[in-house]
């Protein structure tokens, strides 16, 4: 059976409800955030994907310019 | 029937409930202090992971008052500074107080590991450990020295702040640690002694209930002066700096002053003016911590500019 009349308390929790909603966007978009920044920044956590890249050897590049 | 099922719920606890036992004042003072440890460390720091590092550390702070609440519900019942916090209010039980104490605990170490770096995290969870288990669960019970002991948790902040930065520990920092650690001692026995009452009742040893308020007079002096060195001391490491030396002479000599003062008054003057010099020096404590920590924010700020004079680094 639908409630056919607004509670109090039916207000209380939406209010409730909004503000942890928001809590937990505002966690997802910082954890965003934080991801480019490691990843923008982050270099050294870039490993060998079966490709050479000159970023992790940079020797071989300087090898390769003397040839 | 709906009626009746609907005011079942009359008692829900509400999201400012929750936030409420973050004890959001402390975490002010928390997000500052551990700002200050940051922005004056020698390396800079990228401001989304300063940010979101500042953030993890209070929400640990926080998560270790979600703690205390819980434990502490019986003597928060008692005192009138705190029966109408959630827990012994009947907003919150205390069951969801600990659950969400633990879970926010893990959540903030294990998001500030993965944002900053290990060291700051583990002295974030050392922290959060220390209050909530050596503080609330041993020390405040048991003996006297519960909140000299106990500062030491409210003194790591700015320590996380620095190590967020530089991922290790200096004189810097603990010098920013030691100046909360003695000045935690004076301002908390100066509220003790115009809320002896309450302590009391709750059965909580404060030295003012333990020894009785001369022996408490004469500590907040001791430690006033010991703090007083600390201050000043932290003016001549790589942090200090000409605001924070003219900062810190004028407060510790306001300090020292009250202290003295507080020293030589006896209980029957105290009660004769409501304690009003016991809670002029209570809110000077406050005002201290504060523009310490600012003058070392002010300095930093300014050291890039070649007007300013340098103060020699001795520490």
């Amino acid at each position: 059976m639908a409630l056919g009349k607004e509670h109090p308390l039916h207000g209380r929790r939406k209010r409730s409800n909004l503000m942890l909603g928001a809590v937990l966007g505002g966690f997802v978009a910082l954890v965003f955030a934080i991801t480019i920044v490691k990843m923008a920044g982050g270099n050294s956590m870039e490993g060998y994907d079966h490709t050479i890249r000159y970023s992790i050897d940079p020797e071989l590049k300087a090898t390769e310019a003397e040839q | 029937m709906s009626d009746a099922t609907v005011n079942d719920y009359g008692q829900d606890a509400q999201f400012d409930d929750y936030f409420a036992l973050l004890k959001p004042r402390v975490m002010s003072l928390v997000v500052f202090t551990a700002a200050v440890g940051l922005l004056v460390a020698p390396v800079g720091v990228n401001p989304v992971i300063g940010f979101a590092s500042i953030l993890f550390i209070a929400l640990g702070a926080g998560a270790s008052g979600a703690l205390n609440m819980w434990w502490d519900a019986d003597i928060d019942a008692v005192m009138k500074r705190t029966v109408k916090r959630p827990v012994p209010d009947g907003r919150v039980t205390p069951r969801n107080a600990m659950i969400m104490g633990l879970w926010l605990s893990v959540l903030s170490v294990g998001m500030l590991a993965l944002t900053a770096n290990f060291f700051a995290a583990g002295l974030l969870a050392f922290t959060i450990f220390f209050y909530a288990v050596v503080y609330t669960m041993f020390l405040k019970r048991s003996t006297p020295q519960n909140i000299v002991i106990g500062g030491a948790a409210g003194a790591f902040p700015p320590m996380v702040g620095w190590a967020v930065a530089t991922g290790g520990v200096s004189i810097e920092s603990v010098m920013m640690f030691a100046l909360i650690f003695v000045w935690t001692p004076p301002h908390f026995w100066a509220l003790s002694l115009f809320m002896n009452d309450d302590y009391t009742k709750a059965g909580v040893p404060m030295l003012t209930v333990t020894h009785g308020t001369r022996v408490t007079r004469n500590n907040i002096l001791g430690y006033t002066v010991v703090l007083a060195l600390v201050a000043l001391g932290t003016a001549f490491t790589s942090i200090g700096g000409p605001v924070y030396l003219v900062v810190a002479l004028v407060l510790n000599a306001l300090f020292l002053r009250g202290a003295f003062g507080l020293w030589r008054r006896e209980d029957s003057a105290a009660e004769a003016d409501k304690y009003a010099d016991e809670r002029k020096f209570f809110r000077l404590s406050l005002v201290y911590l504060f523009v310490h920590f600012a003058a070392l924010l002010v300095d930093a700020a300014l050291r890039g500019f070649a007007f300013m004079p340098q103060l020699p680094v001795v520490f």
